[in-house]
């Protein structure tokens, strides 16, 4: 008996022994909390899917610094509550450097103290400017700002002599966020808004609240939803005799939603990062050959059209990894560091440039005014 | 408000009530020959809607239709056989836990073949911005088809139920299955042919309203849930009531919007169906009597 033991004992020495030379490259783990599946599936779905593609494209070249990532995508079917709890459990069970994601605003402003506290990057998929602005610590995001889509939209407005304006806005925390800035910046730009109609993520049919806000005479709708629901808007709008212009939001940049709204969305304007434009893209724009590759690599894999929505999630899982470049190591103070101080990061969204003032590092340039041209995304004006 | 801005507002509401009507009768469907709510029913709606979208890239659109409710209905009639058929007298409760599992089912099978994104049939006439103009009002052709397919399904039923013998068959299972088995009636299989023929009717419903409420895998429950409450407020069982209660609730829905915020939509219709159930526990068409007898 004794002499088997200590054979089991010499192997388990040697198991270990082996273990240890493994550990040496330990692998750096990285969260995402998205919305894979539920309401907010449009954002997370390609956003999830991106992470892989990157994330096995890093690691088939050796990964970060010699370590591989290992990824933990949590599905949060875009519920704040289920965010909450991955977002402990990453920070707490997985000690993960740092989470990508969520999706949606509302689910970023409920973790948002949780990343604070548990002094974990987090890199936000989500556009609301409450994210960043006051500043916290180790929050970031990728989208661009929604105050400067705003502007982008009164500055078309304005050169259009429109100053009558009807908002829809979804009853989600984007919609919510979106409705609060168009409030806030109207005045500046000396736009009125005559009607504000807030609409539910699940509804079937608007003809109603367009109707209210055709009767208030408005000039011009802006639509301002990130859920399916923003294209039955346009197609109701246009069938109660509505021909004034329909502004949309970014969030409006997936072809699904131009397909589901069919011609009803031809001629809808909306700002919107370069990716759904790439390809008519002037070669001398920077972000060409990344907005080109991500396009092809992501098309090609999985056989669907790519959306700005998996461009901030690629935004932020490569932010994170020139970062983690930059600081030669994984400790979580010195990555943060290091994308504090980032300059000239050219990603999907725009170039960014971080400070300890801007955890956004996007500007108003970093949106281009596009429309729809028989079913397809078209630079406007162009 | 002038009349055009009311008529438009009315438009709105006929609208919304149809697609609720036509989730309603569904479920009064299943209640008549069970006496239990299929909170499936809703799934049916979206099945329908989704094979109908993956039909259409191969056929023509009414073939697309057509074999949408057909695999619906296989679907319907599978799960019944399954999940159901073989229970000895199940309770109400058992029967609720059920078919909300059926419904998740159903949901996530839905998630994992079609994926996340939307999905709408073509409009049946013109496109997305066709409208007919009636003076001052706007009517989308596709409302005229929803409102004549819906009317034209529940006559039918109407008329099924009354006069034809499964139809008779199936009312007497649902007024007492004892007695109706006596008279050689199979209360089983008449289970098994209301689910086919509420799976069939959702399934008509989701592909008829998709161009307007287009449809992704979890667009069955919202759908459910008003669908629900308007079979309640009409008085279960009764499908010509629910779609008149559909009617009701859609033009209310549509007024209050006209003064209230939209953002109130729902608390009005939930309201409502409240205070309808303190006053009138049957419905708002349902006999008093009749309900003293119902088990649900």
């Amino acid at each position: 008996m004794r002499g088997r033991n200590g054979i089991i004992v010499a192997f388990v020495a040697l198991a270990l022994l082996v273990g240890a030379g493994v550990q040496a490259a330990e692998p750096i783990k990285v969260g995402a909390i998205l919305a894979v599946t539920g309401p907010a599936s449009f954002l997370g779905g390609p956003e999830s899917r991106t992470l892989e593609m990157l994330a096995e494209e890093v690691n088939a070249k050796g990964g970060i610094n010699g370590h591989k990532v290992e990824l933990f995508i949590m599905d949060s079917g875009g519920s704040p509550e289920k965010a909450v709890s991955f977002a402990k459990q990453l920070i707490e069970e997985k000690k993960v450097l740092a989470i990508l994601g969520p999706s949606t605003s509302g689910e970023t402003m409920q973790i948002k103290g949780i990343a604070e506290e548990g002094k974990t990057i987090l890199l936000s998929c989500a556009a609301a400017e409450v994210i960043v602005n006051p500043v916290a610590k180790w929050v970031f995001k990728t989208p661009q700002k929604d105050s400067d889509a705003i502007q982008a939209i009164f500055n078309q407005m304005k050169s259009m002599k429109i100053s009558k304006i009807g908002v829809l806005s979804g009853n989600t925390g984007f919609g919510k966020a979106g409705k609060g800035q168009i409030e806030k910046l109207a005045p500046e730009n000396g736009i009125t808004i005559v009607a504000s109609e807030v609409y539910d993520k699940a509804s079937t049919d608007l003809t109603a609240e367009v109707t209210k806000l055709k009767a208030a005479n408005v000039e011009a709708i802006v639509n301002w939803s990130i859920v399916p629901a923003q294209s039955i808007v346009i197609k109701n709008a246009r069938q109660i005799g509505f021909t004034g212009p329909i502004f949309q939001s970014h969030g409006f940049g997936n072809i699904k939603y131009v397909a589901a709204a069919g011609a009803a969305a031809e001629g809808v304007i909306f700002p919107a990062g370069r990716l759904l434009v790439a390809d008519v893209l002037p070669d001398s724009n920077a972000q060409k050959p990344v907005l080109v590759k991500y396009k092809n690599d992501y098309e090609k894999k999985y056989k669907e059209d790519a959306s700005t929505f998996g461009g901030h999630a690629y935004d932020a899982f490569m932010i994170l990894a020139k970062a983690i470049e930059k600081a030669g190591s994984t400790d979580k103070e010195k990555v943060r560091d290091a994308i504090e101080t980032m300059r000239g990061f050219v990603g999907t969204g725009g170039v960014f440039d971080f400070s300890a003032e801007d955890h956004n590092g996007l500007g108003i340039d970093a949106f281009e005014l596009l429309t729809v041209k028989d079913g397809k995304f078209a630079l406007y004006g162009k | 408000m002038n009349l055009d801005l009311f008529l438009q507002y009315m438009v709105a509401g006929v609208t919304y009530g149809t697609i609720y009507g036509i989730v309603a009768v569904g479920f009064n469907m299943i209640y008549n020959a069970t006496g239990i709510i299929n909170f499936a029913q809703g799934e049916f709606v979206m099945l329908g809607g989704m094979t109908a979208v993956t039909l259409g890239r191969f056929l023509p659109l009414p073939a697309a239709i057509l074999g949408a409710v057909l695999i619906t209905m296989i679907v319907g009639a599978l799960l019944e056989i399954l999940f159901i058929r073989w229970l000895h007298r199940p309770s109400v409760l058992r029967m609720i836990v059920i078919t909300i599992g059926l419904s998740i089912l159903i949901r996530e099978g839905a998630l994992h073949i079609w994926g996340e994104s939307v999905r709408a049939l073509p409009y049946f006439t013109g496109t997305s911005v066709t409208s007919i103009r009636l003076g001052g009002v706007y009517i989308s052709p596709q409302v005229l088809w929803v409102v004549g397919i819906g009317a034209v399904v529940v006559a039918i039923l109407a008329g099924f139920f009354r006069y034809t013998l499964l139809g008779m068959q199936m009312r007497a299972c649902a007024a007492n299955r004892d007695a109706a088995r006596l008279c050689g009636i199979s209360a089983k299989n008449m289970v098994t042919f209301s689910f086919m023929l509420s799976a069939g009717i959702g399934a008509l419903g989701g592909c008829i309203v998709s161009p307007i409420t287009y449809v992704q895998y979890d667009s069955g429950v919202p759908l459910a849930i008003k669908g629900f409450t308007v079979a309640i407020l009409g008085g279960l069982g009764n499908s010509l009531a629910s779609a008149g209660a559909g009617m009701l609730l859609g033009i209310l829905e549509s007024l209050s919007i006209s003064v209230l915020p939209a953002a109130y939509k729902d608390v009005i219709s939930v309201a409502i169906l409240l205070g309808i159930l303190f006053v009138r526990p049957s419905g708002l068409f349902g006999s008093v009597e009749e309900a003293r007898l119902k088990e649900f």
